[in-house]
């Protein structure tokens, strides 16, 4: 009986002190709160018929930013918690151990969790509706996708409370990780959600490049595409082509875990270093899948609130192109000091500095685009403003860590985390924020409020600058990266103090970002037109919700900004007044994505504690639910002609 | 969705799939098996594996992706060349950054 009292006691963590007990006791209450108002207000059955079911592209998209936002919150808390402990010399407010693991899921969810999940939920929410068609190409592996994500970052945040987190940080090195020295679950999490979740990313990598290269209205030639749909592009081929990297690199290291093969350890022939080299493979062009789409939201707000088309349209697009082939030609920049040589390091030093010629020539574009505009600074244009000089101070420091020599003074010191949150915060999380003022209205047809939007930028810019800026000099002091203390008199106090201060104050503007949400819901200015900037993309030309079926019949896009020369012209999206609506063919819900996904998480729970029955019959039931889709045969339904007629009377477009 | 409609469909039998499984299963197992229970040397080893990767890759295209039924030319083609870009660079690239082990050894 004690035997088994002990070991739950350390299953679940509850030898671990006041905070895990606190967080047990708040994820409890939520858990039976929610559950105890979805049954009250008998809302269980509208959740899975409109939600967990669905295969609708702009659903998919909220969901993905939903559970963005509040990975957001995770991480940020577990960025708060860290900057606290290191507020002050010889702090015991976090232990060694605690803190390396705060640090390693703090940046795998930021990556993982938060950055990629919030961009591909502007893929859902954006691309079809700016193409002009009708839903991605493969709606049903689509909801697959989000399911894989969705279960992967339960399984990932459960070790929070169950078992221990990863500790090896978010790049997971061995030979540190292997089993000798870091035995348990933790990075068995990491190695199996981040698997998960990666499989559902290629699946949107291939569902998105199809979506655009098939099934783009008639006339929206290549070049013709709004510039976030280019950038979605590019972004879906470096997926498609980086991903499998990572999904073997997880895999090999899970195998050494697991089963006690030798491909990284550093006995019996492995090689570590191997597996960083692998990583990296993936991991270079992994910070190009996460800015990327990220330019293709400012390039759209900074042409909307300028009032201008984008300025270099053709050169945005061939710099696009330059830094995804780059992308794949510099991974060895993150480990210089692996030694491998002048060659080597040379090389990849240049090909490094080679990628800011194409960035600088993107930002060039987009100051140009501004030039003799007629600015607007709306919120989602402020982000757009904010995020130049920004990036710009994280493009900058890169360019200073590739040159080989002088990395060997800043890898791995506060210089590098400075850099590497410029570029991530100012680029990708400004991005996001953009992308979500700009299209709020788009995805629940009320806009944020401006007022609270203008707060929520200002404090989160100020707030990070303060935290991050007086990092590059901690970096040049010698303040190392991963130490959860440091010693009084080296003069690191004062500096510390005032970065914690910074990310307070980012913690405030995110408050006031949540704030905004929850007083647009109740008190926000409806958006009716469904065009409330002015917009140039398609995606303007309907309702705000997009009604189910997009576009009742397929624009005819006659150029660039297909939307203004709509406006322009006096045309109406649905072309000349009397043609006739014809039923619209669309997929059907359905439930097996989430069964599916369900399966994908007890077999990875199985293999996170090596318990293999569960595992084998998760892996059993994943193929079964597969099989089952081939029999499937009445997938799809009609909408029809008089419900698509009621709809388009009531958005005024007949 | 409407161009869903346009791929073509197949009737009868699956075979081509069939069989690509199970020449895919059977590669797999022989690498497993070369690996795990012969004591060839490991350079032998290791090209032999590389050949059958070679086979797998050929079986993956021509059986399960249509790679000869396409009327898509003009996206193949390039598709072709830089996934071959990105092999190259990753294999090469690999085996240069990490001689530097056999000059540290
Ligand atoms: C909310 C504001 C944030 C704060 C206060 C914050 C703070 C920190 C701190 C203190 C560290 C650990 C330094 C160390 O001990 O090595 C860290 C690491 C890291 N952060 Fe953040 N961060 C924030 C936002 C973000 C965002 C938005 C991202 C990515 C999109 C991100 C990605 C990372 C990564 C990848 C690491 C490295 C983790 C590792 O060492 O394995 N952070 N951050
Ligand atoms: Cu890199």
């Amino acid at each position: 009986m004690s035997g088994i009292v002990n070991w739950a006691v350390h299953f679940f963590m509850l030898d671990e002190g006041p905070l895990i007990w606190l967080s047990d006791f708040l994820i409890g209450i939520a858990s039976v709160g929610i559950v105890v108002a979805l049954t009250y207000f008998k809302l269980w059955k509208w959740l899975w018929d409109n939600w967990l079911t669905t295969v609708d592209h702009k659903k998919i998209g909220i969901m993905y930013l939903i559970a963005a936002v509040l990975m957001l919150f995770r991480g940020g808390t577990d960025g708060l918690l860290m900057r606290t402990q290191l507020s002050w010399p010889n702090l015991h407010f976090l232990n060694a151990d605690h803190y390396d693991q705060i640090f390693t899921t703090h940046g795998t969810i930021m990556i993982l969790f938060m950055a990629m999940p919030a961009l591909i939920g502007f893929f859902n929410i954006a691309v079809p509706l700016q193409i002009g068609c009708r839903d991605v190409a493969f709606p049903y592996l689509n909801a697959i996708s989000f399911w894989l994500f969705f279960v992967a970052a339960m399984l990932f945040n459960l070790s929070f409370v169950v078992g221990g987190s990863p500790d090896g940080g978010w790049t997971s090195y061995p030979p540190y990780v292997e089993n000798a020295f870091d035995p348990g679950p933790g990075e068995n999490y990491f190695l199996v959600s981040l698997q998960i979740t990666g499989i559902g990313t290629i699946a949107t990598g291939v569902n998105f490049l199809l979506t655009i290269l098939r099934m783009r209205a008639p006339g929206m030639t290549l070049m013709r595409l709004p510039m976030f749909t280019w950038s979605v592009l590019i972004t879906s081929i470096i997926i498609v082509f980086a991903f499998p990297v990572l999904a073997v690199c997880l895999a090999l290291l899970l195998i050494d875990r697991d089963f006690g093969s030798h491909f990284f350890t550093i006995s019996a022939g492995g090689m570590p270093m191997q597996y960083v080299n692998l990583f990296w493979i993936w991991g270079h062009p992994e910070v190009y899948i996460v800015i990327l789409p990220a330019f293709g939201i400012f390039s759209e707000v900074v042409s909307t609130f300028s009032s201008k088309k984008l300025f270099g349209y053709s050169a945005m697009v061939v710099s696009m192109i330059a830094i995804a082939i780059l992308s794949f030609i510099v991974w060895v920049h993150h480990f210089f000091t692996m030694g491998a040589g002048p060659g080597v390091n040379s090389f990849f030093g240049v090909s490094t500095m080679a990628i800011a010629i194409p960035t600088g020539v993107k930002i060039f574009n987009w100051l140009f685009t501004m030039h003799k505009g007629r600015i607007e600074y709306k919120s989602a244009m402020l982000w757009a403003v904010g995020f130049i000089p920004n990036f710009l101070i994280g493009g900058l420091t890169g360019v200073m860590l590739a040159v080989p020599p002088a990395d060997y003074q800043y890898h791995n010191s506060y210089f590098l985390i400075a850099h590497f949150h410029y570029v991530l915060i100012g680029g990708t999380v400004f991005g996001v924020f953009a992308g979500l003022y700009y299209w709020w209205p788009k995805m629940f047809g009320v806009l944020l409020n401006e007022r609270l939007g203008r707060w929520h930028f200002w404090l989160f810019m100020i707030g990070f600058n303060i935290c991050f800026f007086p990092m590059y000099f901690l970096g040049f002091m010698g303040m190392q990266r991963r130490v959860y203390t440091y010693p009084a008199g080296y003069g690191w106090g004062v500096i510390n103090l005032i970065e914690t201060f910074g990310a307070v104050l980012m913690g405030i503007g995110f408050l006031v970002f949540v704030l905004n949400i929850l007083w647009s819901a109740r008190y926000g200015e409806r958006d009716v037109t469904g065009d409330p900037w002015n917009g140039r993309t398609l995606e303007w030309a309907t309702t705000s919700p997009a009604p189910h079926y997009n576009f009742a019949i397929i624009p005819q896009v006659k150029g660039r900004d297909a939307w203004w020369l709509m406006k322009q012209a006096g045309e109406s999206i649905n072309g000349p007044k009397g043609i006739p609506f014809k039923p619209i063919h669309m997929p059907n819900n359905s439930g097996r994505p989430i069964i599916m996904c369900a399966f994908f998480f007890i077999a990875g729970a199985g293999f996170v504690f090596q318990w293999w029955i569960p595992a084998i019959i998760g892996l059993i039931g994943v193929v079964v639910t597969m099989a089952l889709r081939s029999f499937e045969y009445n997938d799809h339904h009609y909408i029809p002609v008089d419900e698509i007629e009621e709809t388009e009377a009531a958005a005024g477009r007949l | 969705m409407e161009s869903n409609h346009k791929f073509h469909q197949e009737k009868g039998f699956p075979w081509k799939h069939v069989v690509g499984l199970f020449l895919s299963l059977v590669l797999t197992a022989i690498a497993f098996w070369l690996a795990l229970a012969t004591n060839q040397p490991p350079a032998v080893i290791i090209t032999i594996i590389v050949v059958l990767g070679v086979g797998q890759l050929l079986v993956q295209l021509y059986m399960f992706m249509h790679f000869t039924e396409s009327d898509e030319k003009a996206w193949q083609v390039p598709t072709i060349y830089f996934a071959l870009f990105i092999a190259l660079t990753i294999v090469g690239g690999s085996i240069w950054i990490m001689t530097f082990k056999s000059l540290v050894a």
